[in-house]
């Protein structure tokens, strides 16, 4: 078959999509604009990314000022609206840059894994054979640790530290990511129209490129939206045992842990970073599920 | 199921050699000379030398690999570089430990999980479903380690009914089986459990939805059984589903206690876990690492094994 032909078969089918995916989107923002819990959420993630964007302009206080006359004011204090922390930081000030860190190192680890796990599912599913077992078998070996072991153990070996922190719970979830990839990637190899493309004469990397990512992405993605929550999560929980940021940068993790050893003075102080950690989580959770059944996608 | 046993047990053999050599390569992913630890800066050379040869470091890395692991099968598994103690030791008095936690929090989760999501499978969009719904969002999304900070700031710090730390009274570090211990159990457990709740929630909703849609639940129904007999039909079709999660869950716990064995000071192998990575003490967080990974392979494969005897389709795939 000449070049011409599979260029122009390819444009054919290029455009094909293009106008089945229109419609497919109108749908999925018809369905979302319908959903209370999703757009709540969302307009919840917004304010929080941007008040973690906005910290310098929007706190009241230097996050870093300690006064030792000021120490662990209860919620409500005069000019400290939700108290000081063990040092006399205002922790409103606290929470609101807190947020750059804790978002980041949750957010980039999922992001990383995406790129490194969607690449070896998409390659271990499509070529499949022992390229496949060797992919897949090695995987295998990280999902016999449970995460927090993971994370743990690859962030102990490493030491304390965001980039430590962010390259062990890339590892973390490279191997789910893989395996959903891969498993989506095999039923797409055996679709019809992939036979099609391949008679029509498409090399192996159009294949890919045009057929099967298109219809892998999708699932793909909203898998990875709901490994966020847990990101956070797990990123928070290792500042909180001294594996991530240090002292005295603000993250709600540390904070939780610093705060710990005045719980008896100022009880519900020390449970505010876990609020935001928790409020986030959540919202990732319930804007995940949102997408999930607007986009109609089965995993 | 014979033959089928032995499949799984040739296909955990290589993942267990596998998880033994990533272990293994903790020591080297660390910053610095395996030594750092031991050694004063200004040691002279020879002793460093010395040393390396005592540690056999100076050997190449396959050979360090394969005369460790020589030692770890027969249970040594070094000792800790911090308190020079045996790290097999420490672990036989941290485990049992971690155990009951996780065992308390497994049983727990489970309990209200099967009941959550069986209720919420059973009646699909009624407000107890989106009840149960909200539950299982609520304990997967929760920070458990702050939960139970929650739950000390609560229970110990404003009621004072439950104590805050430890696992028995005067610091003990041996499980009995007392009301004092008992009373230490309770907040630990409590927060581990959110998490095989929201889970099982969600697992035992899904797997009941499954099942009732499915033709043969018609037919009991046809036949005139009454409810609580066809009920009966579709608990024990989700049984191997949610049997598999458990497992999981168990093993998930006994390796992701750290959180909340840090925040109760639980005498376990989070205890361990935690010491070993503030002291940078490598052999003592390999020894445990490695023991925990191994406990969640068997379990997996315990539970592959059972979820075959109970339904032999499982077996032919």
């Amino acid at each position: 078959m000449s070049q011409a032909t599979e260029t122009s078969a390819a444009m054919v089918d290029a455009a094909q999509v293009a106008a089945q995916s229109r419609g497919y989107w109108k749908t999925v923002w018809l369905r979302l604009r319908g959903d209370k819990v999703t757009i709540a959420c969302f307009v919840v993630l917004a304010l929080i990314v941007l008040s973690a964007v906005l910290a310098d302009w929007l706190a009241p206080a230097d996050p870093y000022k300690t006064s030792m006359l000021k120490r662990l004011k209860p919620i409500g204090t005069e000019g400290f609206p939700l108290g000081t922390d063990e040092l006399g930081r205002d922790m409103l000030s606290r929470l609101l840059h807190g947020g750059r860190l804790s978002l980041f190192m949750g957010i980039v680890p999922v992001v990383y894994a995406l790129v490194i796990g969607g690449a070896l599912g998409l390659v271990a599913g499509f070529l499949g054979g022992r390229v496949n077992m060797l992919i897949m078998r090695t995987i295998d070996v990280l999902y016999a640790f449970p995460s927090v072991l993971l994370a743990v153990a690859i962030s102990g070996s490493l030491g304390a530290g965001v980039t430590n922190a962010i390259v062990s719970l890339t590892v973390v979830f490279v191997p789910p990511i893989a395996r959903v990839t891969e498993s989506v990637t095999t039923q797409v190899r055996s679709l019809d129209f992939v036979d099609a493309a391949r008679a029509s004469g498409a090399g192996t990397f159009t294949i890919i490129r045009v057929h099967v990512l298109s219809n892998v992405l999708g699932p793909v993605f909203i898998y990875a939206t709901s490994l966020i929550s847990v990101s956070i999560i797990l990123a928070a929980g290792l500042s909180f045992l001294g594996l991530g940021t240090e002292p005295p940068h603000p993250e709600w993790g540390l904070m939780l842990n610093t705060l710990r050893q005045s719980i008896y003075v100022s009880p519900w102080v020390a449970a505010l970073p876990g609020v935001m950690i928790f409020f986030t989580s959540l919202s990732f959770n319930l804007m995940s599920d949102g997408l999930r059944s607007a986009m109609d996608v089965r995993l | 199921m014979t033959a089928y046993i032995l499949r799984r047990l040739l296909y955990v053999l290589p993942i267990a050699l596998g998880v033994t050599v990533l272990v293994f390569s903790l020591v080297h992913l660390a910053p610095g000379d395996p030594l750092n630890a031991v050694v004063a800066p200004d040691a002279p050379k020879e002793v460093v030398e010395q040393l390396k040869r005592d540690y056999g470091f100076d050997k190449p890395l396959p050979v360090q690999y394969f005369i460790w692991l020589g030692r770890t099968l027969t249970g040594d598994l070094g000792t800790s570089v911090a308190t020079g103690r045996s790290v097999t030791e420490a672990l036989r008095a941290a485990v049992p430990n971690t155990l009951v936690l996780a065992a308390g929090a497994s049983l727990l989760g489970f309990t209200l999980g099967c009941l959550f999501g069986g209720i919420a499978g059973y009646y699909q969009g009624t407000w107890i479903d989106k009840l149960s719904t909200a539950i299982a969002i609520t304990g997967v999304s929760i920070p458990h380690y702050w939960l139970g900070i929650v739950l000390v700031i609560v229970f110990a710090v404003e009621l004072n009914t439950l104590p805050a730390m430890g696992m028995g009274p005067g610091g003990s570090s041996a499980w009995a089986w007392d009301i004092e211990h008992m009373k230490h159990l309770v907040l630990p457990v409590v927060t581990l459990s959110v998490i095989p709740m929201g889970i099982v929630t969600r697992t035992m909703r899904a797997a009941m939805a499954e099942i009732l849609s499915q033709e043969f639940v018609q037919t009991l129904r046809a036949k005139g059984l009454r409810s609580y007999q066809v009920l009966a039909h579709v608990v024990k079709n989700a049984a191997p589903t949610v049997l598999a999660v458990l497992g999981l869950q168990l093993g998930y716990l006994m390796g992701g206690s750290i959180l909340v064995e840090t925040v109760f000071s639980w005498p376990g192998t989070g205890f361990l876990l935690n010491d070993a990575i503030f002291r940078r003490d490598i052999p003592l967080l390999q020894g445990t690492i490695l023991v925990l990974a191994m406990f969640f392979v068997v379990l997996n494969l315990m539970v592959d094994i059972l979820q075959s005897a109970i339904d032999p389709r499982m077996a032919r795939t």
